[in-house]
């Protein structure tokens, strides 16, 4: 193990010297370099997903009349066309998921954090981790370019059911062409976060001496392998269907605008929902659980104590991982189901509702007894978890299927999953963001806009989202162009203007995110950068930033557990320290 | 009658929907109170264990039993509402699908983008239909074969208009010709996706006459905002006056 070291050591020192642009910013395989690379990729999609809503956001508040300033450009007459809100609301979904928040919470800080948490040099293996960028870089692409063809962007929503994506014009199979890119770089980067965190963790650093964090992206990185390559095989097969006159999906006798389609038949639409959902059911998880790894680290940190319950939150999110390959079926409650399998899917469903709550639990009894600093970090993670919670609880409404009989795809739905997904994992990314940004760049950002930042996000999201869980009750359903000829939807208009409204107010605040992180990137490096919350974990042990292709001046030992605040003489033991 | 809708659940017209309505309005209050319930116990430790000088993390190692109890009472009442509201309702919503003899039985064929409702007429069986026979433009679009089936001669056919009697069983049979659509009524707290290529029994029993919105709730395509339907629940007499009407006007024989 240690000559191994030793090895990657050399070899990575030498490259450190001799590397020239395009090797060390461009096609480098430093872990670090490649986070980087993820991060912003992701940041520049989830602000393109966003744009798409806010301009679909228009004309759910304002139906049939002008966007302000750039509508002339998307149509003749200024008016979002329902050809293009349909287009915007699948790559909307798309984005936000396949190329914002996974690459973000995984690729981004995943694979920046874990390495140096647990005091390795580098990924298991860099050039695959290269790879999966580019792959995943090649995929993103390939979505961004479908939004040119004829016919427009992909338009049968983010989960693309069939015969609907069947049918649809010919960005449909450049969104699958896609998908496989994303899914074969998601595949990449799994292997690689396994086996890293399995076998290059430092000497002393065992399996519950992991930062929680580590152990979110572990089990992350085991969804990620399991659940993807069903979706690879389904999308392979829609694009058959679609390119070479296949029905995996397509029963017989179909009439689309009067039309008999020529296919064979024989296929069932349902079996596309199956292999779908068994992907995205736990793709929801790979979406909160390095959310909840980040506000873990970040509450742990800002409480001075360690986490209630550690081992029992490790044994909660493995859990948590195990059962969320068998609750996929409760995406498809209305779809025919009997009351057996229902009954089943209920089930698990409910069961995993444990270990959220567990987890939930565990962050909220840390704070019991602690010395709480509100900091900027930690005002994102402590609000990650009333929202966590919002987003939890709405979930057992739909999980029963009795009352989902009324809620499924009404807005009631989308409320419950952007309360877990943008209130609840993108406040944690970006709390992860001003947590990891001085050891990443070895600069403080402004405190100031920090907060108000917080604050903009924090109030514009619930703006949102809220007033979106009462249109869902009302019997709104999901993804309607205009729905204000529904008598539902009439009594509930003033709520979707107040949304609309809270829109731009979220976009505001993320001007002032985007400016804190210019004005705080042109600021000197500050030794105040070096190890700013007066944190345990071994990324602070790390020179700022951690040395290319090396990480650490010396492969770190590790001594302790991962959180020893107040529980020695000193306020804070570091894991790497070996005297107290 | 309060304004059938609002910033809540909606009228409720249907039998079947009390019991949904009482369980998504007492799962609501048991979400605020534990929302609640983790919110004083939140607000209070961020006030109480805020860092100020002389005051120190208290890192001792505690367990606290409480939380397990709240956990474990969380646990008993969603398994009673699994087993003792949930199963029965659905099984009921699902499975007791009503006889024939007493309620009236429609076929519902979605298509981008509209809704067939299709009666079988006074002889009470459906005519066969052929996809090579659909025919808008003459009033067919189900492809009824009214020359070769006796049985299709008196079927009535109706476009995004379902009218059908009070305090009468009504039981659909759902079906699409296209994508994959679904069929909700808010206020008959029904939802059921229409699958082409499959057949899926749907039933219900309005208790209240009125006309309210049927409302596609799965993406259909670029119409899907237009799959607007209306049902009209009427006396017994006025539905079957309205049946004759339908009948003049497709040019039907008397029955």
């Amino acid at each position: 193990m240690s000559s191994a070291h030793g090895e990657i050591h050399a070899h990575g020192d030498g490259h450190a010297h001799e590397e020239g642009f395009w090797r060390k910013y461009i096609f480098s395989t430093d872990h670090k370099v490649i986070g980087i690379q993820y991060g912003l990729a992701a940041m520049a999609f989830l602000l393109l997903g966003f744009g798409l809503m806010l301009l679909m956001r228009w004309q759910i508040a304002f139906p049939g009349i002008q966007i302000p300033l750039i509508g002339k450009a998307l149509t003749q007459d200024g008016v979002l066309s329902p050809e293009l809100y349909n287009q915007f609301g699948a790559m909307h979904g798309t984005i936000m998921v396949f190329l914002g928040v996974v690459p973000m919470a995984v690729g981004a800080f995943g694979n920046y954090m874990l390495p140096l948490q647990i005091g390795a040099q580098d990924m298991a293996f860099p050039k695959l981790n290269m790879a999966s960028f580019w792959v995943n870089f090649v995929g993103g692409l390939i979505m961004l370019g479908s939004f040119l063809m004829p016919g427009g962007a992909p338009q049968s929503g983010w989960t693309s059911y069939p015969p609907l994506a069947n049918i649809a014009p010919p960005s449909q199979t450049a969104w699958l062409i896609g998908m496989v890119f994303l899914i074969t770089s998601s595949l990449l980067g799994s292997v690689n976060f396994i086996v890293t965190a399995i076998q290059l963790r430092a000497p002393g650093l065992s399996f519950f001496r992991l930062p929680f964090f580590v152990w979110t992206q572990l089990v992350t990185a085991f969804l990620l392998l399991l659940a993807f390559p069903p979706l690879e095989a389904a999308g392979v097969l829609q694009l058959m269907d679609r390119v070479a006159g296949t029905s995996f999906f397509m029963p017989s006798g179909l009439v689309v605008s009067g039309e008999i389609l020529s296919n064979a038949g024989g296929g069932n639409p349902l079996l596309w929902q199956h292999l779908f959902w068994f992907l995205a059911h736990p793709e929801v998880y790979v979406l909160i659980l390095p959310a909840m790894g980040i506000v873990g680290e970040i509450i742990v940190t800002n409480t001075r104590k360690p986490m209630y319950g550690y081992n029992t939150a490790v044994y909660a999110i493995i859990f948590l991982g195990f059962m969320s390959f068998i609750v996929w079926a409760h995406h498809m409650f209305m779809t025919g189901m009997g009351t057996a399998i229902s009954s089943f899917f209920q089930a698990t469903t409910m069961i995993i509702s444990i270990p959220s709550v567990i987890i939930l639990t565990i962050f909220l009894l840390t704070l019991w007894g602690a010395s709480i600093r509100y900091t900027v970090p930690m005002l994102f993670a402590l609000a990650f978890l009333p929202m966590f919670a919002i987003g939890g609880l709405t979930g057992l409404p739909l999980g029963l299927t009795a009352s989902d009989i009324y809620l499924h795809d009404t807005y009631y739905v989308i409320g419950h999953f952007h309360y877990v997904v943008s209130p609840g994992t993108l406040l944690a990314l970006m709390g992860g963001f001003y947590h990891w940004f001085p050891k990443i760049t070895g600069k403080m950002f402004n405190q100031t806009l920090g907060k108000l930042h917080f604050w903009g996000t924090f109030i514009g999201m619930n703006g949102i989202f809220g007033p979106m869980l009462l249109v869902g009750m009302a019997g709104v359903s999901r993804r309607l162009y205009d729905a204000s000829i529904y008598q539902a939807a009439k009594s509930v208009q003033p709520l979707n203007v107040v949304m609309t409204y809270s829109s731009w107010f979220l976009a505001a605040a993320q001007i002032l995110f985007l400016v804190n992180l210019f004005i705080s990137l042109r600021k000197p490096k500050t030794p105040a950068a070096e190890n700013p919350w007066e944190s345990t974990t071994l990324e602070w042990t790390a020179p700022t930033p951690p040395l290319p292709h090396q990480n650490f001046p010396v492969p770190p030992h590790v001594y302790r557990g991962p959180y020893e605040y107040n529980t020695t003489s000193r306020e804070f033991a570091p894991q790497a320290l070996q005297e107290v | 009658m309060d304004k059938p809708y609002g910033w809540w659940l909606p009228i409720n017209i249907s039998t079947h929907g009390k019991p949904i309505d009482d369980l998504i309005n007492s799962l609501h209050w048991f979400m605020l109170a534990l929302f609640v319930g983790w919110g004083i116990y939140f607000v209070y430790c961020l006030i109480k264990f805020r860092a100020r000088p002389g005051h120190k993390a208290d890192s001792t190692e505690k367990h606290f039993r409480l939380p397990t109890y709240i956990e474990i009472g969380i646990a008993i009442f969603e398994t009673i509402l699994l087993v003792f509201v949930s199963y029965p309702i659905w099984s009921s919503v699902k499975n007791d699908m009503p006889s024939d003899s007493d309620s009236l039985r429609v076929r519902v064929v979605a298509e981008q983008f509209a809704w067939n409702i299709h009666y079988p007429g006074d002889d009470g069986i459906f005519g066969r239909t052929d996809p090579e026979l659909i025919a808008p433009e003459d009033n067919n679009p189900i492809g009824l074969d009214r020359e070769g089936d006796p049985n299709a001669k008196d079927d009535i056919i109706s476009i995004n208009n379902f009218h059908f009697p009070v305090n009468k069983p009504v039981r659909v049979d759902l079906s699409s010709k296209d994508v994959i659509h679904s069929f909700g009524i808010p206020v008959m707290r029904v939802k059921q996706d229409a699958i082409p290529g499959t057949v899926i029994p749907v039933w219900f029993e309005a208790n209240q006459t009125g006309s309210f919105d049927i409302m596609c709730a799965q993406l259909c395509g670029v119409g899907h905002t237009r799959m607007r339907g209306e049902i009209t629940v009427q006396s017994d007499e006025e539905f079957k006056a309205w049946l004759a009407e339908e009948r003049t006007y497709l040019g039907l024989e008397e029955g």
